[in-house]
């Protein structure tokens, strides 16, 4: 019976995991062209605006259109992924609501109204206000996507590095004690910065893309031009942002996430001086005991990880087996001894708990003081053992492992395609200002089938970014199987499949509608 | 009262004023389910769904900040409500999100499933999300299946959840008590009441005004009787009182009935807010019946607010529980922390501003009337 429990309670785990990744997966294919195409409009509805001419107006209402097709749906998944934080992950919910929830209540109010309000002045506004109104309107809606991203990232990059908080035993749970920390942690800016340049150079790829094929059909060669032009230029600036944003982030990462960059890299043994593998092929989980038996094949150019990663071409990088069993030499404690420490902490929380059922003033005074940073004994008790509270829940040491082969090839596929885009945009506006473009038919397809490759990274993005944490919903604090809500799985598994089949039919009509609307083209007045 | 407790009651009150509107904002649910009732002809639909079209994402959006709100100032409600009363909040979310696309895919050359398939997807938005968010609404009265226990959290290797459900069915018991269902009718004949006056203020067209004149008749008849059988079974029903300075939760005879009459404010808004929404409807039989939906609005807005803050002021559990009573929830023992709550009530500073230019954008857009010209010529069309 009890076996059967815990086999079902492992079950909810995995199926909730399996939902939130899919709702995430569905909405973030929504979502990045929301944020780059909202601002390729705004430029070319300015254009409009100071010359008159009626060109950009067309061109602009054309890439609107497409961006309408794309919005909601993007806000529908939206909805599911903010409130499956409740249905799904309860104990999170509270464990985190007090500095999770008030970056969402502020997306809400500050920027899914600016968005609501002014992307129906946008469509439906051309023939109802001002130019310049409209105008405003377009800027405005961007903005609002933006700002929406910017609290939401916030929030996520907080997960990953929970800092400005205090645990209070009261109320067992986290609470803000710095708003500024939470919103300028440097985990959340580059996550904030990277996720939105990244977003910005899948939509420009998008329009070099359907462009392309305009000018492979010998259609709308002016407008397809044009937009060639200017997706190529804010696709070529967001690439090269993107590209110092995820080398901060690599950085921060290192400090941080040491584990995720270990996977990243199937790093197994941390060295001086380690190297950066530029493709690799990894062998079974079982073979892979350390780094030469980590791959079948493996290309890397040497010292550069840790350059990378503290600036410092022979600075240590610890791997896989240093972060599971610990490395004395270099301060690294086992997971093991941080399992212990971390249920020496959910002990004295058990303890306060206990006595303040029973009222036993003098007990939770003194465990009370031990979860305060303003006492000497909170500083050093929070250091050495509340830090380490979520691996009191773990069963075994290798938990703290994610799934090194999904974040390694996810990683190298993210960076190939990034790299490949500052090509892509560079060899277009070469071939644009010589006036080659319709001559290299070939780049053309490139230019069309790579719309494909910035949706395949992008994804591959979130999956380095959120598989690499596993199994932490916060980093160190909270894993999975202590956040999940005690739904039967089941349960879960029904609405998954709901959610599947329902994404699925929607995401099929999308693409169908926005070929469409693409083999349409722009309407004339 | 403290700063602390003053924080809680600002940030109920927020709550309850984003309740008040979302309920308010309805009005395109509700104008969804007359679909086919109002609209006769292909294109009186496409009339109809293109002045909602205009304003499905102010309903959106106030629902998605309700529960960011929610979230950020009661996190323990969002526990252990989302957390347990699963099925019904998948269900409500089930059918908002078909109403996201529909607008937008419905007449779109290849929309894989076709129009007929986006109107029905409108249509179960308009009916099933009006009363399922009315039924869940009715447990902050009269209670859920829950118990909250933060020692669980210390329970390594066991059930760690701090709020757990009782009951199996996850919320869906709610639909077993007939006050919950009593409210969840209300909402929906009260947004069918509102679409049907949203209607006759936006669309300049003869047979759309008279069919939704009508249809505001039918539906007000029902709101009326569901919403004075609710308000009675309310004032008659016990309450779950808490002591503000031992937190001991016990239950109250007539608790709403006192908590009316200990706050006269709250009652004045009740009644200004009842008589605003009957006004609107009888407005509505009259040729100037376009301007009934700012009544009935402002009516409706008028009358949830005071409907939630009487579950929340004056010392009463605004989530009862009914598995375990000293885990029902109160705006003291399930509020973010006093630092967050002033955190978020410097932004809140924000909200005038978003209503003006929400209500400039507004004015803007509805300045004219749609007409059938308009329908058949817009670029941009749902």
């Amino acid at each position: 019976m009890m076996l059967n429990s815990a086999i079902d309670f492992m079950q909810v785990v995995d199926w909730s995991r399996a939902q939130f990744a899919m709702t995430a997966i569905y909405h973030w294919l929504f979502v990045p062209l929301t944020l780059g195409l909202g601002f390729i409009i705004a430029f070319m509805e300015t254009a409009y605006y100071r010359t008159g001419n009626e060109f950009w107006k067309r061109t602009t209402q054309f890439w609107m259109r497409l961006f309408g097709v794309n919005f909601a749906i993007g806000i529908a998944t939206g909805l599911i992924l903010e409130f499956e934080f409740g249905t799904n992950w309860s104990n999170y919910s509270h464990f985190v609501g007090d500095i999770f929830g008030a970056p969402l209540a502020i997306e809400g109010i500050m920027a899914f109204f600016l968005e609501a309000t002014f992307v129906a002045v946008m469509f439906f506004g051309w023939n109802k206000v001002s130019k310049g109104f409209h105008l405003t309107a377009t800027w405005m809606t961007a903005i609002g996507a933006n700002l929406s991203a910017l609290w939401i990232l916030v929030a996520n990059g907080w997960m990953q590095y929970p800092v400005g908080m205090t645990f209070n035993p009261e109320t067992a749970r986290n609470e803000m004690t710095s708003f500024w920390d939470v919103l300028l942690s440097p985990v959340a800016i580059n996550k904030f910065c990277h996720t939105v340049t990244s977003a910005y150079v899948l939509s420009a790829v998008f329009v070099v893309g359907v462009s392309a094929w305009f000018l492979l059909r010998k259609r709308e060669q002016l407008m397809a031009r044009k937009s060639m032009i200017v997706a190529s230029i804010f696709g070529m600036v967001a690439a090269l942002l993107t590209a110092t944003t995820g080398d901060n982030s690599g950085r921060v990462i290192a400090e941080v996430q040491p584990m995720k960059l270990a996977a990243m890299e199937g790093l197994y043994d941390g060295q001086r001086g380690a190297g950066l593998t530029i493709v690799g092929v990894l062998k079974p989980e079982k073979e892979r005991t350390g780094n030469k038996e980590a791959f079948y094949f493996q290309f890397e150019i040497p010292k550069l990880l840790s350059l990378m990663s503290y600036r410092d071409a022979d600075a240590y990088v610890a791997g896989i087996n240093d972060l599971v069993n610990g490395n004395p030499d270099q301060g690294l404690l086992s997971a093991r001894e941080k399992m212990e420490r971390g249920r020496v902490a959910i002990d004295e929380l058990a303890r306060y708990r206990a006595a303040r059922q029973q009222g036993d003033a003098a007990v939770m005074k003194e465990v009370a003081a031990k979860f305060s940073p303003d006492t000497p004994e909170g500083r050093e008790f929070l250091k050495n053992y509340f830090r380490y509270f979520g691996y009191g829940y773990l069963s075994q040491p290798s938990d703290i492992v994610p799934d090194v082969p999904l974040v390694f090839y996810s990683f190298r596929v993210m960076v190939g395609a990034g790299v490949f885009f500052i090509l892509l945009f560079a060899v277009n506006l070469w071939l644009l200002w010589k006036k080659r473009e319709e001559r290299y038919r070939w780049w053309l397809y490139v230019s069309l089938w790579s719309i494909l490759l910035a949706y395949l990274a992008s994804q591959a993005g979130w999956i380095v970014a959120e598989v690499g944490r596993q199994p932490w919903t916060i980093q160190d604090l909270l894993p999975t199987v202590a956040a999940v809500s005690r739904v039967d799985a089941g349960s879960v598994m029904v609405t998954f499949f709901i959610f599947v089949a329902l994404f699925t039919t929607l995401l099929i009509a999308e693409i169908m509608i926005m070929t469409k609307q693409i083999k349409i083209g722009p309407k004339n007045e | 009262m403290t700063t602390y407790v003053l924080l809680q009651h600002y940030w109920w009150f927020i709550i309850s004023l984003l309740g008040a509107l979302l309920v308010f904002l309805l009005f395109v649910q509700g104008g969804q389910g007359l679909l086919y009732n109002v609209g006769k002809t292909p294109q009186e639909r496409n009339m109809i769904v293109n002045a909602l079209g205009r304003k499905w994402e102010f309903t959106y959006t106030t629902l998605v900040t309700f529960g960011g709100a929610f979230f950020a100032s009661f996190p323990l409600f969002y526990s252990t409500s989302f957390g347990g009363a699963f099925y019904v909040w998948m269900a409500i979310l089930l059918v908002f999100v078909i109403q996201a696309v529909a607008y937008e895919y419905r007449r779109k050359p290849g929309n894989f499933i076709g129009e007929r398939s986006y109107d029905v997807f409108l249509m179960v938005n308009g009916f099933a999300g009006t009363f399922l968010l009315g039924t869940a609404v009715g447990t902050f009265f009269t209670g859920a299946n829950f118990t909250v226990n933060a020692m669980n959290l210390a329970n390594v290797g066991g059930d760690t959840t701090i709020s757990q459900w009782t009951t199996p069915w996850r919320g869906l018991e709610a639909l077993c008590d007939y006050r919950n269902v009593l409210l969840g009718l209300s909402v929906l004949f009260l947004a069918r009441v509102l679409g049907a006056q949203y209607l006759m203020n936006t669309i300049d067209d003869k047979s759309i005004t008279g069919r939704s004149r009508r249809h505001l008749w039918i539906n007000a008849i029902p709101f009326v009787l569901c919403f004075v059988a609710f308000l009675v079974t309310l004032l008659l029903s016990s309450g779950w009182a808490v002591d503000p300075a031992t937190g001991v939760i016990s239950i109250e005879p007539y608790k709403y009935t006192h908590n009316l009459m200990a706050m006269p404010w709250v009652f004045v808004l009740l009644v200004v807010g009842v008589v605003a929404v009957l006004a609107g409807i009888v407005l509505g039989l009259t040729p100037k019946g376009d301007k009934a939906i700012w009544f009935s609005g402002a009516g409706t807005v008028a009358t949830v607010l005071s409907l939630f803050l009487l579950a929340g002021y004056n010392h009463t559990a605004y989530y009862p529980s009914l598995a375990d009573m000293q885990s029902s929830l109160t705006i003291y023992n399930s509020s973010s922390s006093e630092f967050t709550l002033t955190v978020m009530s410097f932004v809140s500073i924000l909200i005038p501003f978003v209503v003006a230019y929400i209500w400039y954008a507004w004015r803007a857009m509805n300045r004219v009337k749609i007409t059938r010209e308009e329908v058949a010529s817009d670029d941009h069309l749902y």
